[in-house]
């Protein structure tokens, strides 16, 4: 009984410091459920991040022209900076990385559903930079300020470093729009293939997202799906006018009366298809990753070996 | 070479004329071709590497060899003044028209294939460029002190590897050896000099690579056997990267890297 | 398999500043970790000087030790320079 009132207090200090805005630090009392949502969003942010690297890693040798080889280059080898910090972010919470990985590979933990469809143009490493990384950012914004701080430190950091992936995107959109025939009809395909994967990234609506309550009260999450959602299409729809592309969508256009963009409906089947693995590229994704994994054990096993024959002679 | 043995090294650019811009014009584009064939390898590591940590470190180093492509690959460009660009000579020429040395073009193989050949050419980046610093054509010596400073950091990191893996398990020592063995016939090449370069030394803007050799073998051999491996029996391959006549990989590797271009040519990407 | 441990990155992002716990990863040795801290923190030369420490070694503050650390801090207001009250004419002091 003690015990219990002991627990409701802790949780009641907790949520009081979560509503007044104070961050909640790695040693720090949360309840058990707080640590494992955290630790599932944290660790699913880090597996986007890794795992994103494959369809854009897709064209770094084949990138048109040394100045775009570079940008991309650096850009993946952010993203696998961002996994990093997210990956070091979950750590603190009790878990290592070799069970994230592993929850990965066993296909317990998701990564956003974006990373199954295909890079196939060039122009798709223009879509994926300006929409995919345009709706990251949107959700990442809203997260610098979550409540846990190392996951909040880790977005405040991404953030800074992410601002000129979104860019780099946009411009080669641009470059593709103001081209040739061909290259405009390159980047208008691939508009309209990352479109409504993009709009999904956000996830399912709010009636339909079970855990997002609770999230928002211990501001885990700042911002509902489908505020993030309405968000991106509102900031991206002129930057399709400014390309001069079509619109993706018949039903996109704007209402006064909202003060917002209204477009048609997700295909929420597709969504859910995706993310139950039967994507085009879920199964390539996740053996890419394994391989990568297996073909660095002896690598890994190399470097311990190394380390303790060098330790024992400092200790002889 | 009939040349003239005493030349004045200081109106060498300018009363030469044509002749000598077009040596310098070549000896740029063959240090651009070594830094792009071996930089766009690297690069296939991305998200390949045995952990994170090390994908971000090895992209770091493609990524100055790509820089180090461009500065070269423009400098050619520019000095030959016919309009094309660094992405014209990258994308635009075919095999027999690539000038690096083979080394640079053999398949990334596993981590210890990656490993030794960064090893050995890291080594002889670092001792090369440190002479071309003093070299009387002051873009090349610009390019090469940025180039010191990175190829200090690439070496230590390959040295620690090779150590790690010479030194760490049967498998990977095993590995190791296999990779040394194998990367040994190309590396004399790394030291040969043509009548292009002998002229371009006489005039103070190549390096000798004659002289770099016997900086890079002492380094080499003394690591070797502090990663516990054999150094190879000698045998030496034919070579032929400045002629232009590669392995069969060079032609797949451009395949890739000039898709785009070809598939769609003379536009703006 | 068991994974190499984990290091905490600090770094001086210029001279005159503290060094700034900036994140971790994980690496096989102390020379690893330096390599690796300036590979994954540094790309955009954020930093001047670099620190790296196991975070094993670390040893840190419980939750717990809250009150008998810190709560006795405040009672000694004393010790911060609003505590004195000076004429208008001198307060930049």
């Amino acid at each position: 009984m003690a015990q219990r009132q002991t627990e409701q207090d802790l949780e009641r200090r907790f949520q009081a410091r979560v509503d007044a805005e104070e961050k909640i630090e790695p040693k720090d009392w949360m309840p058990a459920a707080y640590r494992k949502t955290l630790i599932r969003q944290i660790s699913q942010h880090a597996h986007s991040e890794v795992v994103g690297m494959q369809p854009e890693g897709n064209w770094i040798t084949r990138a048109p022209s040394l100045r775009r080889k570079a940008v991309l280059l650096a850009k993946v080898q952010d993203e696998a900076g961002h996994g990093l910090y997210l990956y070091s972010a979950a750590e603190t919470l009790g878990t290592t990385r070799e069970e994230l990985v592993e929850a990965l590979h066993r296909g317990k933990a998701k990564y956003s559903s974006i990373f199954n469809y295909p890079t196939l143009t060039w122009a798709d490493i223009g879509a994926v930079g300006w929409l995919v990384d345009g709706a990251a950012i949107i959700n990442q914004v809203a997260l610098q300020r979550t409540s846990y701080g190392p996951y909040a430190r880790a977005m405040i950091r991404i953030c800074k470093e992410e601002s000129f992936h979104q860019r780099q995107g946009y411009e080669i959109m641009l470059a593709l729009a103001k081209g040739s025939a061909q290259q405009k009809a390159m980047a208008q395909d691939a508009l309209n293939r990352f479109w409504w994967p993009s709009l999904m990234m956000f996830g399912p609506n709010d009636d339909e997202s079970p855990n997002s309550a609770q999230s928002m009260k211990w501001k885990i999450k700042r911002k509902s799906n489908d505020q993030l959602r309405q968000e991106f299409v509102d900031q991206t729809v002129p930057q399709i006018e400014v390309l001069g592309l079509e619109l993706p969508d018949p039903k996109l256009r704007w209402n006064e009366a909202r003060g917002h963009y209204d477009f048609g409906a997700i295909d929420w089947e597709e969504f859910y298809r995706v993310i139950k693995g039967n994507g085009p590229c879920n199964r390539q994704r996740l053996q890419h990753h394994i391989k990568a994994e297996r073909d660095g054990d002896w690598v890994r096993e190399a470097m311990r070996a190394y380390e303790d024959k060098r330790r024992g002679r400092e200790a002889a | 070479m009939a040349c003239n043995p005493v030349r004045d090294r200081s109106d060498k650019n300018h009363s030469d004329g044509n002749m000598s811009k077009q040596t310098i014009v070549e000896y740029a584009t063959r240090l651009g071709d070594d830094a792009l064939i071996l930089g766009h390898r690297l690069s296939e590591w991305c998200s390949n590497g045995p952990f994170l940590e090390e994908d971000i470190a090895t992209i770091n180093t493609s990524l100055d060899y790509i820089g180090r492509a461009r500065m070269f690959l423009s400098y050619a460009a520019e000095l030959e003044g016919a309009g094309r660009t660094e992405d014209d000579l990258a994308y635009t020429r075919d095999c027999r028209d690539f000038k690096n040395l083979l080394i640079n073009e053999l398949p990334r193989g596993d981590f210890a294939f990656t490993t030794v050949r960064q090893f050995l050419v890291d080594a002889f980046n670092l001792f090369f460029f440190e002479a071309l610093v003093g070299s009387t054509d002051t873009q090349l010596a610009a390019i090469a002190a940025k180039s010191v400073k990175e190829s200090r950091y690439h070496l230590r990191r390959s040295r620690d590897w090779m150590l790690r893996l010479g030194d760490g398990t049967e498998e990977s020592h095993r590995r190791t050896q296999t990779a040394l063995d194998d990367l040994w016939g190309y590396t004399d090449e790394l030291f040969h000099m043509d009548p292009l370069e002998s002229e371009l030394l006489d005039t103070g803007v190549a390096v000798d690579r004659a002289a770099v050799r016997l900086r890079w073998e002492p380094l080499v051999t003394e690591l070797i056997d502090a990663a516990t491996l054999q150094l190879p029996q000698p045998y030496t391959l034919p070579g032929g990267g400045r002629q232009g006549v590669h392995t069969e990989h060079l032609g797949h590797l451009l395949a890739e890297l000039q898709f785009v271009q070809r598939a769609y040519p003379g536009l703006q990407w | 398999m068991k994974h190499m441990p984990l290091f905490e990155v600090f770094i001086r992002s210029k001279r005159g500043l503290d060094h700034t716990h900036v994140g971790s990863l994980h690496a096989e040795d102390h020379r690893q970790a330096l390599e690796y801290a300036r590979d994954v923190y540094t790309r955009r030369s954020e930093g001047v000087s670099i620190w790296v420490v196991k975070s094993a070694d670390i040893v840190a503050s419980q939750e717990g030790d809250r009150d008998s650390f810190y709560d006795p801090m405040d009672d000694k207001p004393y010790r911060h320079a609003t505590h004195y009250v000076l004429p208008e004419e001198v307060n930049n002091m």
